[in-house]
């Protein structure tokens, strides 16, 4: 790609500037038909701006749907990282070491998922929170493109009317360029994080939240993982022997020691069950994306009527 | 000057800060040319937070087109190379 020319001039180092704005600006008035009475295509025009309007509101919506989608798993991993705890806990104060490490190695795949989740939820938040400023910008430009449409086409003649409207075209015509392609760019986020979003799904249903990365890494990168996992779990083993022989169950064993913490921990070891942890399911291996099935159509074709709600559209003319 | 950061609306620039932007965007080019990844997304951002610093937001009820329009903050080479040849973008 041939970009900058070296020249120390204003305008030609404005190379990567002017380059997108040279493109951008003859896709954009490509984008208007003209017609024959130019007065005409103010009217085409603002039906187009108003589809668009309806269309980056159906984008807010489609990011909001994604966003709560994430929102639910990450409630569904955290009870299920809470559970796997308590399991390691159960397991340890029943002497089963064995089973106790393998809950905790679980919870260290569900920790490393939650915290990839919780990237996804504020990436999504923040196309939403984008999305939504465009659509408020994009309805005061059309706003204003509808004043000026009327006063056009009250106040001059078609011939006259083509300086002003070609005024009025390049501003909102840019704004639309702009808007789509934020639309756009938001739905491919989106469907990139509905596929995972749908393997975590299946991840969750299949209650084996051993191998849960959904993305295929390298050998290196899987083995410093297990490794950062192996050590993450030897240090909550530790954790959780030192506060069983410090506030051990006096209730099983009629205790020797007192708990001297009182630490919430000792009372929930306590109350604790020594439940087995449920074997690892095959499903692990074969959790796929649900991609096709997962991602909402957002059927934003260009089929789409104004009609159902169109703002501001009681213009009448 | 009005310029466009895609994504992010329009803001009025004054003239004076031009000498300033051309360097910014002189790194920005030289990052694509050399296709540093890491080196372009600096880059970009701080032309994008140079535009921003020196200018005011455009009212949003305003019709007026812009001089200059700078890709996404948060863009990868890829898809300002997109933007520069026109490829994928979708018009209005």
């Amino acid at each position: 790609m041939e970009a900058g020319t070296g020249t120390k001039g204003t305008a030609a180092s404005m190379s990567v500037m002017k380059r997108v704005t040279l493109i951008f600006r003859s896709k954009a008035n490509k984008a208007l038909d003209r017609m024959e009475d130019p007065r005409e295509t103010l009217d085409y025009s603002y039906q187009r701006q108003l589809e668009m309007l309806q269309k980056v509101r159906r984008g807010v919506a489609d990011v909001a749907t994604s966003r709560k989608r994430v929102e639910l798993q990450m409630n569904q991993i955290q009870q299920q990282s809470n559970k796997l705890e308590k399991q390691a806990r159960d397991a340890l104060g029943a002497g089963r070491e064995d089973l106790a490490r393998e809950a905790l190695t679980r919870r260290s795949s569900a920790q490393s998922q939650l915290s990839d989740l919780q990237a996804q939820y504020a990436s999504l938040q923040a196309e939403e929170e984008k999305l939504t400023v465009a659509s408020q910008r994009l309805q005061s430009k059309v706003d204003a493109f509808r004043t000026r449409k009327e006063t056009i086409k009250a106040t001059y003649t078609a011939a006259e009317a083509q300086t002003r409207i070609n005024e009025a075209f390049s501003g909102i015509s840019e704004e639309m360029g702009d808007v789509g392609m934020a639309i756009q760019r938001a739905e491919d986020k989106t469907a990139q994080m509905q596929a995972r979003a749908g393997a975590i799904d299946e991840l969750l249903a299949s209650g084996a939240l051993e191998d849960v990365s959904g993305t295929p890494r390298d050998d290196i990168q899987a083995e410093l993982d297990r490794m950062g996992a192996g050590s993450d779990v030897e240090l909550e083993l530790q954790r959780m022997k030192g506060e069983l022989s410090g506030g051990a169950t006096p209730e099983l064993e009629a205790g020797p020691q007192r708990p001297q913490d009182g630490s919430a921990a000792a009372r929930s070891a306590q109350a604790g069950r020594a439940r087995p942890v449920p074997p690892a399911g095959p499903a692990a291996d074969g959790a796929q994306p649900a991609a096709g099935s997962a991602i909402p159509s957002s059927d934003v074709g260009e089929s789409a009527m104004p009609s159902a709600d169109p703002p501001r559209a009681g213009d009448g003319t | 000057m009005i310029v466009r950061i895609l994504g992010e609306g329009q803001l009025r620039v004054d003239d004076a800060a031009a000498a300033r932007l051309n360097e910014l965007d002189a790194t920005v080019s030289d990052a694509i040319d050399r296709g540093d990844e890491a080196e372009f997304r600096r880059a970009l951002k701080a032309l994008v937070a140079g535009v921003r610093a020196a200018g005011t937001p455009v009212p949003p009820d305003s019709l007026q087109p812009s001089e200059l329009i700078l890709p996404y903050e948060d863009a990868d080479l890829a898809e300002v190379r997109k933007l520069m040849t026109g490829d994928g973008l979708i018009p209005g």
